[in-house]
């Protein structure tokens, strides 16, 4: 039995989009409360973790939500430059989430 | 006094793919009594608004209006259309009424009250507010709006709430085209019209405003039906292969905000936090607890500006070389140089994606080794004039055919060219104005007109 798994094989949805002009958030969705709670006390998807995968100073990541509705780890990073301008992109900011899909969580016995 | 509203929600933003028809029709069977669509957004980027113009087929537009207007007028129910044509401009919502009158005629309609608000707000007159010391709060961080960057705004459309649409139903309006709206406020404004408390009438259009993207399985351009009560919200997918679930409702709350918890538009906000879901029946989830916290200090009006940055032309190169893609970022130093000393007078602008590389996220971009046997570099030169646009973006492209590093072996060219030219395209823009301003009437920024429309009459 691994021990690990990855964040794309235990979430329903992992995307990224817009909100508003200037900045992306990040929704990722999971199929089940027991799934939910397992990554979110699982310590690998926090701010501090965002912010080293993606490079970015804590002062980008202007929301970091974990939303019991919907079982889901949500955040919102500013962009440099508002959505369409110059050197931006991705206008609709639909392809930053893929670096998200790798990250490896631990088993629930190997907490 | 009615107990209960449905409204249909067609597309999640009318024309920008056409309306899938067989969910339309089965919501259209259920009799509703609002048909009810947004049809724009800032998701699009600056230039759509910044030149004045849709970033939709026309046909698709005329397609979805179509489904829409017919059922509506067959049924006698009211339709609302929002941020009419993409971007909202008074063109945008122009062209709209011309359509309803052409469907109208087309169709030989009896008589009907369009009614119609344009959004559009001149610079001159943001100008002369910020003179009277109004202060323009920049949302999302952004700075309080400067006359600098007042200055470099091409064209500016208000956001309305859901004040032009009372007013056009309490006219008697049976079709509205409205200018640049809040999403939610299109779904919100018959909920209130008709007496239903603001949170539910709030969350009824902030559930409804992307339409099928609230269900499950994924799929775009679905209809789905909201029922406001004066106790609850429900939402029910109509596309047979769809449900709305606990998930895919929560799950929407999330979708293009920042925080899931919060919506805000002119006069208030609306409070998610403690927001209860529960599966109603197979296809449908019931929403209660949703709160509607009206803003203390008046109505502040959202305003949306784009300024015009330059002329565009975008050149394509591809790269096999291993040497070249492994030394890529020296040779894109090497051809910034060559463009510089060739531009030195004047001003430009010259960005290079590279695909393959960090193509699609830049600086977000986690891996830095490169992966890939070849590399596609899109050229963007931007520049005031479209020639000079047009040849800094044919130098920069050239410049990397040119630039070859001593240890490659090929001294042929550096670059595979699909086209040997560059292409134009559309003006770059940048949204400069993402502000607030507050408003003594929240009429003031929008104008509203009525019309009768008899397309029997001709």
């Amino acid at each position: 039995m691994p021990t690990t798994t990855t964040l794309a094989d235990l979430a329903k949805t992992i995307r990224s989009k817009n909100a508003g002009t200037d900045r992306i958030t990040f929704d990722v969705i999971f199929p089940t409360r027991e799934v939910y709670e397992r990554v979110r006390h699982g310590g690998v998807l926090t701010r501090e973790t965002v912010a080293a995968l993606f490079r970015v100073e804590d002062e980008r990541i202007v929301d970091f939500v974990n939303f019991d509705p919907a079982f889901a780890i949500k955040f919102t990073l500013s962009r440099t430059t508002p959505s369409g301008g110059l050197g931006e992109g991705d206008i609709f900011g639909c392809q930053q989430y893929p670096p998200l899909l790798d990250i490896e969580v631990p088993a629930e016995s190997a907490r | 006094m009615k107990s209960e509203l449905r409204i249909v929600s067609p597309n999640g933003h009318l024309g920008f793919a056409p309306t899938k028809e067989e969910s339309f029709a089965i919501a259209a069977a259920t009799r509703p009594d609002y048909y009810c669509c947004d049809s724009g957004s800032d998701d699009i980027g600056p230039a759509a608004l910044g030149s004045d113009r849709s970033v939709s087929m026309y046909d698709w537009q005329r397609h979805d209006l179509e489904l829409m207007l017919l059922a509506a007028r067959e049924q006698g129910v009211p339709m609302l259309v929002g941020s009419a044509g993409d971007c909202g401009t008074d063109s945008r919502v122009d062209m709209f009424v011309q359509i309803i009158r052409d469907l109208a005629a087309e169709h030989r309609l009896p008589p009907f009250k369009l009614a119609y608000f344009y959004s559009e707000v001149g610079t001159g007159d943001l100008r002369d507010r910020m003179e009277r010391e109004v202060v323009f709060e920049g949302l999302d961080g952004r700075a309080d709006l400067d006359p600098a960057t007042l200055d470099r705004t091409t064209r500016a459309v208000a956001v309305a709430g859901v004040h032009p649409f009372l007013e056009a139903l309490r006219a008697g309006a049976d079709v509205i085209i409205g200018g640049r709206s809040s999403d939610c406020a299109v779904f919100a404004a018959p909920a209130i019209h008709e007496g239903f408390p603001p949170e539910h009438a709030y969350y009824l259009g902030k559930v409804l405003e992307c339409a099928s993207f609230c269900a499950e399985p994924y799929g775009a351009k679905e209809s789905v039906i909201g029922t406001v009560t004066h106790e609850d919200v429900k939402v029910t997918a109509m596309a047979p292969h769809q449900r709305c679930t606990v998930a895919s409702v929560a799950g929407h709350a999330m979708y293009e905000r920042s925080n899931p918890y919060y919506e805000h538009f002119a006069g208030g906000m609306l409070d998610m936090s403690e927001c209860r879901y529960e599966q109603y029946d197979e296809r449908t989830t019931r929403v209660t607890g949703q709160r509607y916290v009206p803003s203390g200090d008046g109505v502040r009006v959202k305003i949306e500006g784009s300024g015009r940055l330059g002329a565009k032309y975008i050149g394509i190169a591809g790269i096999r070389d291993p040497y070249t893609i492994a030394n890529i970022d020296t040779v894109l130093d090497l051809v910034r140089g060559e463009v510089a000393a060739q531009f030195a007078e004047v001003p430009y602008h010259l960005n290079f994606r590279v695909f393959g590389k960090n193509g699609v996220m830049g600086d977000l971009e986690p891996v830095t080794e490169i992966r890939s046997h070849e590399l596609c570099v899109v050229v963007e030169g931007v520049a005031e004039t479209a020639e000079l646009a047009e040849s800094v973006a044919l130098l920069g492209t050239r410049q990397i055919f040119y630039a070859r590093l001593p240890e490659v072996k090929g001294t042929a060219g550096t670059a595979s060219f699909v086209v040997d030219e560059v292409l134009p395209a559309s003006s770059a823009f940048e949204w400069t104005i993402h502000h607030t301003v507050p408003v003594a009437d929240p009429m003031e920024l929008f104008t509203l007109r009525t019309v009768e429309i008899d397309g029997t009459a001709r």
